[in-house]
């Protein structure tokens, strides 16, 4: 079954490389305020909301930390569990900045996913479109969007 | 660097072929410490390296002939060699092709005391 999904297209060959050269088991790739460009390995689209925000909001919080030691911001931190590391990164493409969160377990390593970290980086750069052909989200369509943008992340 | 790991580093480094030795953490891949010739990707040696060696723990394992004590890697354009250290730590090294490899495992071994 795949389970490399996405809502803009010219994410989904470089995420799918990073999961294959990674073996991670979950993956989100979003945008600073949360929204969800692509996923994998996600099964439940609650899941996705909760860990894009929470994973959104970790690195705000850091950034501000970084900001009170006068550093010019962190670009990627690590928290290690017994089985399972997630790892978030942060990077600029043509489309601005957007973050990565990765959850790998034994089966993977930090030394691993920060390596191809650098890769992804690179692929999403050279494939992102230019800022200027996003279409504004009008009000009016944000309900319409949000649940275009779930078919997508999970198929249905 | 600690003096304690230069030292053992050192040693692996003087065998004649050898282009760059590390001692790197065998769960996450990151390099504790490192001497490598320029354009050897250090961080790129070491996550790979600790991922074969998990790779072949598992192997050994599933062969029922215990852990590995020594990976050797003869490629085209040189040779990759791995020794675990205690607590959690490879020595890696990598060498020309013709690298005497008795040799560098000798002095590995010698540098992965350094870890106990």
């Amino acid at each position: 079954m795949k389970t490399t999904r996405a809502v803009e297209s010219w994410t989904l060959q470089p995420l799918e490389r990073f999961i294959y050269d990674t073996g991670a088991r979950l993956t989100l790739i979003m945008t600073p305020a949360g929204q969800v460009l692509a996923q994998h390995g996600f099964t439940r689209a609650v899941d996705v909301m909760a860990a894009a925000a929470l994973g959104a909001a970790i690195f705000s919080s850091t950034g501000e930390i970084a900001k009170m030691l006068r550093e010019g911001g962190f670009s990627s931190l690590n928290h290690q569990g017994r089985r399972h590391g997630v790892f978030l990164g942060g990077f600029e493409t043509r489309r601005g900045r957007l973050l990565a969160l990765v959850v790998y377990g034994p089966d993977s390593s930090l030394g691993l996913v920060q390596l191809f970290f650098e890769e992804l980086v690179e692929r999403l750069a050279l494939a992102s479109p230019m800022q200027d052909d996003r279409r504004p989200i009008l009000a009016a369509d944000f309900e319409r969007e949000l649940n275009e943008s779930l078919s997508s992340l999970f198929g249905r | 660097m600690n003096p304690r790991f230069q030292q053992a580093l050192d040693g692996i480094t003087r065998v004649g072929g050898v282009r760059g030795a590390m001692l790197v953490t065998a769960d996450d891949g990151l390099v504790i410490a490192d001497t490598v010739m320029e354009g050897v990707r250090g961080n790129a040696v070491a996550a790979l390296a600790a991922s074969l060696m998990k790779r072949f723990r598992r192997v050994s394992a599933a062969a029922s002939v215990g852990a590995p004590h020594f990976l050797h890697l003869q490629a085209d354009n040189g040779t990759l060699v791995v020794v675990p250290a205690p607590n959690d730590v490879l020595v890696v090294t990598i060498g020309s092709p013709e690298l005497n490899v008795g040799l560098t495992r000798l002095v590995m071994m010698r540098a992965a005391e350094v870890m106990t």
